[in-house]
């Protein structure tokens, strides 16, 4: 679990990307993690089917607010049935070395938001699909 | 008088966890006991031998393993009842306290509390100690009270007397699990009497640390868990007074609880049974009873003078990390607490931190410690727990404070 936060993560965490809000977000959806109380929003602008622009804002461990940073900038144009299909790897990938299972719900959280709105209701944990 | 001339170091052989290391390799420290504590040799046995030697149901069997398995389990009540002075038709077997409490605010509040009666609790309560009296308000339309606590975790006390009139029920904590603070119930307790309160303590957190006298605390209730006094989870207790257990109505019907059933009427059992319907836990509460023992043996005086101790040891051995952003919370005076040290560091939140220390063998809980209205309060989103207990060592707390530099070091704090 100590390989976990790495020089970027940290980044991630202190310094999130597309952190924030939209004027008119599209589409938007919001949960917490039940595990930690983690909390993630994510707000999306879509035009003719992609994710123009992306905003997220939460509060919780390093590891759900630096995966949910990353992730923004992963599906910043993006289709958005592209978005609702996404796999745990595009998080697994970006931050995946270490985290232990009983953290992994702290990493997919913001996937999931994300997915939620997308898809336009809670979508189910990606570690669990 | 202080008894165990047993060390840390010892007592810490009679439990086998500690015999296995992590998978990394580390020595397991074990700061976690507030939540639930290890288990002695002697329990574990305890629960294996009934298992395989005189499994039987109890009461009713005629034959030798159940008469053996009786007598066991109502020794361990005669045993729990010594270890709180009471009386063994006072000790009513549970589940957890959480369980304890639940039966007396469905038995006895909605019995006795009604829309003019007042409720009241502290801010800094467990939710076991606060969601059954949210129901039992809801029920009857009684008030919730609360008495307030300052920015160190120590109740407030000066409206006291206020705050008690027209109630009819004070519940509160012995013990916080948050912060370790100590209530003051020789202060609480004569004032709810005077104002013709009843009064239940909490015991969860107070029990497995220190010396207990129900009689002398003068207490109504005191509601305990097994699992965090070397116990096995699944047994708690209630102790209740005589005269209000003979007057209230049972809890849960069944089996055991009875002393004649009709199709249409039944006679209810004698005290404790009255309250203990279904086949009992057992196994459990004849291994609750060989805890029992084991900490009798220690002496619960020297319990509580060795995490006074630790207390002391770990605040003095933390004390150079506040440079880096430690933040340690509660009242930081063992003599008002118990093994409890809540802390945060600098921006590194609560999860993170526990997950580093888990990389050096370190258990510790990290979140809102089921106290979320006490969080939100003080403005706390998560803190971090170590707790402790007697066979913790002052290398346990040394672990943990290096493990806490690691955090600073990868967090850069």
């Amino acid at each position: 679990m100590d390989d976990f936060y790495r020089d970027f993560i940290l980044d991630h965490y202190r310094n999130p990307r597309n952190y924030g809000h939209l004027e008119r977000p599209a589409v938007w959806a919001e949960d917490l993690n039940p595990l930690c109380g983690d909390q993630i929003r994510f707000e999306l602008a879509v035009d003719g089917g992609v994710v123009r622009d992306v905003r997220f804002t939460g509060k919780g461990c390093a590891i759900s607010q630096a995966s949910a940073s990353m992730l923004t900038e992963a599906i910043k144009g993006m289709r958005l049935e592209d978005v609702a299909r996404l796999s745990k790897d595009v998080v697994l990938e970006n931050v995946g070395i270490g985290i232990s299972p009983t953290r992994m719900k702290c990493a997919m959280l913001g996937l999931r938001v994300a997915k939620s709105a997308a898809i336009g209701e809670i979508a189910g944990w990606p570690d669990e699909e | 008088m202080i008894a165990a001339t047993r060390t840390p170091e010892m007592i810490r052989e009679d439990f086998p966890i500690f015999a296995h290391p992590t998978s990394r390799g580390k020595r397991l420290v074990y700061l976690d006991s507030a939540a639930t504590s290890q288990k002695p040799q002697a329990v574990i046995d305890a629960l294996v031998t009934y298992y395989s030697e005189y499994n039987a149901n109890i009461h009713r069997g005629v034959y030798e393993i159940a008469a053996r398995a009786t007598d066991a389990f109502e020794a361990a009540r005669v045993k729990v009842a010594r270890f709180i002075n009471a009386d063994q038709r006072e000790v009513i077997w549970t589940r957890n306290a959480t369980e304890a409490i639940n039966l007396v605010g469905y038995s006895w509040g909605l019995q006795n509390v009604s829309r003019a009666d007042a409720i009241l609790t502290t801010q800094i309560e467990h939710h076991s100690n606060l969601v059954p009296w949210q129901l039992l308000a809801e029920k009857t339309g009684a008030t919730l009270r609360f008495i307030p606590v300052d920015g160190r975790g120590v109740l407030q006390l000066d409206n006291l007397d206020r705050l008690l009139d027209g109630v009819k029920l004070v519940a509160i904590s012995h013990v916080s699990n948050t912060l370790g603070t100590i209530s003051p119930l020789e202060r609480i307790v004569p004032a709810a009497r005077a104002a013709g309160a009843t009064i239940l303590v909490d015991g969860a957190q107070g029990i497995p640390h220190m010396p207990v006298d129900v009689r002398a605390l003068d207490v109504d209730f005191y509601a305990f868990s097994g699992h965090k006094m070397l116990g096995p989870t699944g047994i708690g207790v209630l102790y209740g007074k005589h005269e209000l257990l003979e007057a209230m109505p049972p809890f849960l019907a069944g089996g055991d609880m009875i002393r004649k059933v009709e199709y249409e009427h039944t006679t209810f059992n004698d005290l404790p049974w009255k309250f203990e319907a279904g086949t009992s836990n057992i196994a459990d509460a004849i291994a609750l009873g060989v805890a029992v023992d084991y900490l009798s043996a220690l002496g619960m005086e020297w319990v509580r003078a060795h995490e006074r101790e630790s207390l002391a040891y770990a605040l003095g051995r933390l004390a150079p990390l506040e440079s880096r952003g430690l933040r340690i919370y509660g009242p930081k005076d063992p003599a008002i607490a118990s093994g409890v040290l809540s802390f945060n560091l600098a921006d590194v939140h609560a999860h993170d931190l526990a997950s580093i220390l888990d990389t050096e063998g370190v258990c510790i809980r990290a979140g809102h410690h089921c106290t979320m209205p006490l969080m939100e309060k003080m403005g706390w989103p998560a803190t971090a727990r170590a707790s402790f207990y007697i066979y913790n060592t002052q290398a346990d707390i040394d672990t943990l404070a290096l493990g806490i530099e690691k955090a600073a070091r990868i967090f850069n704090v």
